[in-house]
Order: structure tokens, then sequence, then C-alpha cells
């Protein structure tokens, strides 16, 4: 049986300052250090509150930042998130989630992480400069940066058979997850392709590798689990583009959870969807706006995205009905995720820009489409490229996808108490609550272990090597019920 | 083609004949609701477009991601 579908989602926001002195760099530093010493300032002190009752996270008394590793601008959050620099690039990584709404959930608090910094930073800058944050992949000028998923996997399955088996789901899933773009960077100009589906697609080039800044490849073979490496594996997802929409992300890592259990569960009979050329498949796929590319596949016969995208459909829903859905974490989670599947691809069958309302390229193609109509200019002009930008601006003043009337999964309520409190069905509820309770005991906090430092003795290191365990329903009751940290460790036996 | 696939276009395509008389009487009105809506929004944009476009997409440059 497929093992329950942990999943995560990274993601490297772009940032640009109107002071052409600023160095990205140093930008990136100044928006993770604004926001952890707000909450300094603030006085995180969860220490007299009851964390699972309170979700402001805020109190008026002076208290403790959450736990900062050694290097300089990491910060882990008290929802388990890591939020840090990466390169030139802000970047933040969701905590562990059980089911895919919840990771659209912790992916949308992590925007709203990267909005306070913002504002945080903007109020230091003061007039200087202001700094804008955009979450997308591409600056139009060949320069890309990632949003990656992660999903937990059993190391018992041989990787050549996920690597070969979910290709044709990365490639074809862009018809309904990607981001869109203006233009492309690599293999035309924006006379030859005006618009395209996905903002990542034409960045790859091989098939299956390592390198994740080079020669991207579809399948990205790093092999780091963050868990017992004996027991999981995590597939590092390379492929997708950063949606602003709920629906799209929805999809986006809720197909994939699915399609990688059936996998497991070697029911992903798929061998008649190979694509005779993967990345011509993906470069094709994503410059296809009508959806009506024939793609090669290997067995020499011919499909189209859409196609492909019902057969993997057709699959998933025989084995839901067959196995159920244990494997996303959540039973109506799972059901919702089939209806949604069935019903978009319907709809790219029958009139894609019904979707308007819940797809990213979609909205964002109506748009550019509306606007050069409205003001007759032509696919070349900057103002697209200008749009094309603002769309993914996490300022809610400036955001284009917040304007665009785009169907909602979530409630902003949730948003606001996920930038504060971790998802209670995995490890990062024990991660997030130990920061938020005893950050001053805490030394270094990692995706797999805390280690505490009680004074009195040696450090004291919690592993936590299978993600599933740490949850509200094993340690909640212990962590309210403690004193401090050294009566926590003493009821972990630690 | 699969069967599934053929099935999903007949499916469609009946449930389009079906369909045909009532959704053309209705796409006019919709169709119009959603240019007003459209046309609201392009009103929006125009007044929070960055103002030099340009120059903002320009500058616009992300070295060093993955």
């Amino acid at each position: 049986m497929a093992i329950a579908k942990v999943c995560g989602i990274e993601t490297e926001y772009g940032i640009h300052s109107n002071n052409e002195h600023d160095n990205p760099v140093s930008l990136s530093s100044l928006l993770v250090n604004s926001y952890v010493a707000d909450l300094e300032r603030a006085g995180w002190d969860f220490e007299n509150e009851n964390p699972a009752n309170d979700a402001r996270g805020f109190s008026a008394t002076n208290g403790q930042p959450p736990q900062i590793e050694t290097h300089l601008v990491n910060a882990v959050l008290t929802n388990g998130a890591r939020y840090y620099v990466d390169h030139a690039h802000p970047e933040l990584s969701t905590p562990e989630c059980a089911n895919p709404l919840e990771l659209v959930l912790y992916d949308k608090a992590g925007e709203e992480i990267l909005r306070r910094s913002a504002t945080s930073a903007n109020k230091y800058l003061g007039t200087e400069s202001t700094v804008t944050v955009i979450k997308n992949n591409s600056d139009g000028k060949g320069n890309s940066y990632g949003c990656h998923e992660n999903y937990l996997m059993d190391r018992e399955v041989p990787f050549s058979r996920i690597a070969k088996q979910v290709i044709t789901h990365f490639i074809t899933r862009i018809i309904m997850v990607g981001a869109g773009k203006v233009g492309s960077e690599i293999t035309g100009d924006s006379h030859t392709v005006p618009f395209q589906v996905s903002q990542r697609g034409e960045f790859f080039e091989e098939e299956i590798g390592l390198e994740t800044t080079l020669k991207r490849p579809i399948v990205n073979t790093r092999d780091e689990p963050h868990a017992d490496p004996a027991r999981f594996r995590r597939l590092h997802v390379i492929v997708g583009d950063a949606n602003m929409s709920e629906v799209s992300t929805f999809l986006k890592v809720g197909t994939t959870a699915l399609v990688l259990a059936m996998i497991e569960d070697n029911w992903l009979d798929n061998a008649d969807m190979m694509f005779a050329n993967p990345v011509h498949a993906m470069h094709q796929v994503s410059q296809d706006v009508e959806l009506c590319t024939v793609l090669d596949l290997a067995n020499g016969k011919t499909a189209t995205a859409l196609q492909l995208q019902w057969k993997i459909f057709e699959l998933a829903s025989n084995y839901a009905k067959q196995n159920g859905l244990p494997a996303l974490g959540d039973e109506e989670v799972g059901k919702m995720l089939m209806e949604r599947w069935e019903s978009t691809l319907e709809s790219l069958e029958s009139d894609p820009m019904s979707l308007a309302n819940q797809l990213d390229w979609v909205a964002k193609y109506r748009l550019l489409q509306a606007y050069i109509d409205r003001h007759g200019i032509s696919w070349a002009d900057p103002k697209l490229r200008a749009i094309d930008i603002q769309y993914h601006d996490i300022n809610p003043e400036k955001s284009l996808y917040r304007r665009v009337g785009m169907e909602r999964l979530l409630d902003d309520d949730d948003i606001n108490k996920a930038v504060v409190m971790p998802p209670r069905d995995t490890r990062a509820f024990f991660r997030g609550m130990c920061l938020a309770r005893f950050s001053k005991e805490i030394v270094s906090a990692n995706w797999d272990s805390l280690v505490f430092d009680l004074k009195d003795g040696p450090l004291k290191r919690v592993p936590m090597m299978d993600p599933l365990k740490g949850t509200a329903d094993h340690v909640d009751a212990l962590i309210q019920n403690c004193r401090d940290a050294a009566d926590l460790l003493n009821g972990l036996g630690a | 083609m699969p069967e599934r696939e053929q099935k999903h276009k007949s499916t469609s395509t009946k449930r389009e004949t079906e369909e045909e008389a009532d959704e053309h009487s209705a796409s006019t009105a919709s169709g119009e609701k959603l240019k007003a809506e459209l046309d609201d929004i392009l009103d929006e944009i125009d007044e929070v477009l960055e103002e030099n476009a340009e120059e903002f997409v320009r500058s616009y440059v992300q070295k060093g991601g993955q």
C-alpha cells in the first residue's frame, strides 16, 4: 500500500528594488532579518499562553525570537517552516503537510510571511528604496528560479520506476498548473511565441539528472530524504511553476501526490504514454495555448497533453475506487481533488477560457488578450511583460492576481493562523510547538531533529526521522502539560 | 485512440448538442456580463500598473536561482 504523501513546497521569490544600487543578496537578507526582528519586537512569547488555543502568536511582553540557526539569515519558524536566503533570493520552505489542501494553506501562509517581511523591510529602507517581492519563476531574460515540490516516497520503490512513470504527468499537468508567461526566453521571440502556458517549461534540457541550476532535468535525482533513509525517499520535483491560484496549487500538488501513490502501488500502467522525446514534448506543451499540439509517443503513436491527462485521470479514478485515497491524507480532500481534476479537464476540453477564474495561465492569458484588444498593442509591448510580472506581486495593492476574480479555496483567517501555527498531522507540529515554547533551550532546529541545551549537561538531540511522528495526537498533551524543556525531554524519554 | 478518450469526446459532443439552444440564448447575456467585468478589471489595472513599465521590466533581473 502506498505510504502517505507528506508534502511541502520550497519557493524562491523574485525581488526587485527601484534603487539600482541595491544588491539582491543584502535585500534578501534584509527581508528575512526584518521579519525575524519584527517578531522579537512584538515579543514572541508563548510561555504564558496556550499555544494550541491562541493562534495570534504575538503578545505584549518581552519574549524570545524563534530559533535562528547558526548560519546567518536562516530562521525556523513556529509554523514549522524554514525561511532563509538562497544565493540571491529569499526562500521559504513550508512545513511538512499531511494533505494537498493543507499544503495550499501553508504555501499561502509563506506568501503572507514574505508580504510582512516586505512591509517591514520597506519601513527600514525608508525613502532610499522600495523592495517588491514577486512570486514567479522567470525574469524574462533567461534567468529562472524555482518552486520545488517535495513528496514522501517509500524507499522500496525503485527510483527508475518513479522516474520513468512520472514524466508523462510532469509534462502534461502543465495544462492545468502552468502559471503562464509572455514570450519565450530560450526558443523564440514574442512573434513566434507570444505566450506560454508555463513559466518554467522551456528551461528544462535533460530528462533525468541531479542539477537544479544548469541543464535542468525534468526528474531531479537529489536524494536527501530528511528522514530515515532506510524507509523513505523525498522526491524533489523541480518542474513546477510558482502558482498564485489556490486551485492551481491544489491541482499541482494533489494530482502529483496521487500519481506518485499509484506508482508506489504499481498501478500506473502507462507504458503507452511515454514520450518519444520528453524534453521536446515539455517545450511543445508549454507553447501550446490552444491545447491541440499532437505529441510524439515512444510507441510511434501520438496524443495531445489533454488526452494524456484524461488517461491519467481515468487510471487515478479506478485506483481511487479500488484503494480509496488514504495516500492523500484525508478522504474528503481526496474526493475534492478528483472532482476538481475531472471538471478542470472537462473545461479545458470544452472552453478553456471558462477557467479564467481558476487557473493562473488562463487568467493571465485572458487578461493580456483583453489588454491588447483595448489598447491596440502587440504581444511585443513591454507593458505586457509588466502585467505578467505584476500578476505575481505579493503586495495586495499591486497584485494583479488579486484583481481578476480568482476562486478561493481558503479563508484569510486560516492563512493568518498558519503563519504562526504548525500543521497538526506531521512532525512539523512538534518542531513548531517546541520553537514556540522552548526557543531559549533549542540550539538547532532541522527538518529531522531538534537539539536542546538545558545548560546542565550535554546537548540533547531529539531525532524526528518519521515525518508522521510528532503530530498533535502524539505530543500535544505532553507539550502542553510540561513545565519546561527538561520536563518535555523527560516525558519523551530523551 | 483509446476507448476512454472517445467516451469523453462523445459525451461532450452530445452534451453540446443537447444544450446548444439554451446556451445560445444565455451566452449573449453572460458574455456581456463577462465583458463588463473584464472592463472594470482593465480600468483598475491601468491604475495600479507600474508607472514606468518599460523601466520596471528592464530592471527586473534575477540571477542565482535554482
